[in-house]
């Protein structure tokens, strides 16, 4: 528009540069933090005494609860990753039958809630009144299904279903070339899916398993409903006898906070560790020292 | 024991096309053969056959002494498990088209990977050996880095080494300087050469008609699952009989 043919001549070099003014940006920093003033004003000025957050945050039965959440997420992780990667390789075998119990498993645990079947577990003691193998060893089922254990069947089993399907995503991404180079060198098929398969699908595997790690970490609450205490349990037990309901949610709303952040940091590094060779910086740069 | 690969009216189909139509065919231990022929006419899925990337649908197949898949018991033939095939397998090496190397190993770990894990060799050992073949691929100074880091002709000279480290009594090649930039295939190819020298037995799936003439004891001309022609390179790439190979030999000339 401007300037014309002219401008082609003049010299621009010793012409300062002005950079675009991005008002939009100025104008959504002062929308949100607007948003959360007013949020935190609310807060402030909410019938909450902040006085028995603080008093309350590290108590006995919190951190209690706190530690049953975390043993609770993991032994259910651990499980759910081990039933998931069964279940995986289970679909993609070759043999019908074993591939039809695969997706069965899968087709159930994900086709029901998981609140269902936390209940399911903790009565199970009306679809089997006694465990064991009958005339040697039997147990009432009552006995055995504690509130850990039914928390712990339910969770692990439930998440296994949906672990598995994101490690057979993963082992579908591993290209075809790979299973071949594997045999060649003459590996049979598990020691191929354990050295060579496996730890290529982990790059793609390891962002969603961390995003159900997170979302196991609050899962966990539902075993509330069957006395399991873990931290809502704890919370609600307090707010039961001293009525400080809201002030006992935000305890452990913080501490769920804590827990979630500490695993977002580990979940970045356990990913850089298995991008190595995939051409991602980590690769590089341990490349770079071991050599 | 003088044969290495013995291939009686070997067939294989998939689905409606017939990849291998009757492939009769004997090589000797210590030869260089070299198969060459378009696209499609079976010289890579016959190779596959011999280290049972792909089962065959009819005819019969040894490989250094063995009946390829199958054990033989009276006059019936029983399929071979898993852990058997995979130990007929360490007769072969296979060095791929896309050279197919593990790439969360370094060239190093990709070499130990199979003496270590299938061979059940000491560590320290499988290394010297993976760092002798390293050098003599001439890549000693690679064995720290990732596939990622290599160029093509790169990783499969790694390829090569990782083949060999299996002490294979033959090796199989498919087409392995197709998927490389004109000027990393020499390197690839001198490699190749120096092996042939040594004495092993290398079938070669190759449109590399040059080092077919230099270096194959035998080539072999391949049309619609067939063997149309086979013979010395001089022969066969030179004074071809049959027309379809002559048709090819021009094409792939021009």
């Amino acid at each position: 528009m401007g300037g014309g043919r002219d401008d082609l001549a003049d010299d621009l070099s010793e012409f300062e540069h002005v950079r675009r003014k991005h008002i939009g940006r100025y104008v959504s920093a002062a929308l949100i933090v607007a948003l959360a003033s007013w949020v935190t004003m609310a807060f402030a000025h909410g019938r909450i005494e902040w006085a028995f957050v603080g008093q309350y945050v590290a108590v006995r039965t919190i951190i209690m609860g706190l530690g049953n959440t975390v043993l609770m997420t993991a032994l259910a992780m651990l499980i759910g990753i081990a039933i998931g990667v069964t279940v995986a390789i289970m679909r993609l075998s070759s043999n019908p039958v074993v591939n039809l119990a695969a997706a069965g498993y899968v087709w159930f645990f994900r086709g029901t809630p998981v609140l269902l079947q936390l209940l399911l577990w903790f009565n199970l003691a009306l679809v089997f009144p006694h465990l064991g193998i009958p005339g040697l060893v039997e147990v009432p089922t009552v006995e055995v299904m504690t509130p850990f254990l039914a928390a712990l069947l339910g969770l692990g089993i439930n998440q296994g279903a949906y672990t598995s399907e994101v490690v057979r995503a993963g082992l579908l991404s591993v290209d075809q070339g790979q299973y071949e180079a594997a045999k060649a060198i003459g590996m049979p098929r598990l020691l191929a899916l354990r050295r060579i398969i496996l730890p290529q699908a982990m790059r793609v595997i390891v962002p969603p398993i961390g995003n159900e790690v997170i979302g196991m970490v609050k899962l966990t609450s539902l075993a509330s409903v069957i006395q399991f205490p873990e931290m809502v349990y704890s919370a609600e037990n307090i707010y039961y006898a001293n009525n400080r309901v809201i002030e006992l949610l935000i305890v452990a709303g913080i501490w769920y906070v804590v827990v979630v952040t500490v695993l977002s940091i580990l979940q970045g590094r356990i990913e850089r560790y298995f991008a190595r060779g995939a051409g991602a910086s980590g690769a590089m740069s341990r490349a770079g020292a071991s050599r | 024991m003088m044969q290495i690969v013995k291939s009686v009216g070997v067939r294989k189909s998939f689905g409606a096309f017939e990849a291998l139509r009757g492939i009769d065919l004997e090589i000797d231990c210590g030869e260089v053969l070299c198969i060459v022929g378009p696209s499609g006419s079976g010289k890579s899925t016959f190779l596959r056959c011999i280290n049972q990337l792909e089962a065959i649908d009819a005819g019969a197949l040894w490989v250094n002494g063995e009946l390829v898949g199958y054990r033989r018991s009276g006059r019936k033939l029983f399929e071979l498990s898993e852990r058997e095939i995979a130990r007929q397998r360490l007769a072969t090496g296979m060095v791929f088209q896309r050279f197919n190397l593990f790439p969360h190993k370094t060239a190093l770990e990709n070499v130990i990977e199979g003496p270590v894990q299938v061979l059940r060799t000491e560590r320290r050992q499988a290394e010297a050996i993976a760092t002798e073949l390293l050098a003599r691929v001439g890549l000693a100074h690679k064995r720290g880095a990732y596939p990622i880091e290599l160029s093509g002709g790169q990783q499969q000279r790694v390829a090569i080494a990782r083949a060999l480290a299996m002490k294979p009594a033959l090796m199989l090649f498919d087409e392995p300087t197709s998927a490389l930039d004109p000027e990393l295939v020499g390197d690839v190819l001198s490699v190749m050469r120096d092996l042939a020298r040594t004495g092993m037995t290398m079938i070669v799936v190759t449109h590399e008609l040059g080092f077919a003439r230099e270096v194959a004891n035998r080539v072999l001309f391949m049309d619609h699952g067939l063997v149309v022609e086979a013979g010395s390179p001089e022969q066969v790439l030179g004074r071809p009989t049959q027309a379809r190979t002559r048709d090819f030999i021009s094409a792939v000339l021009s």
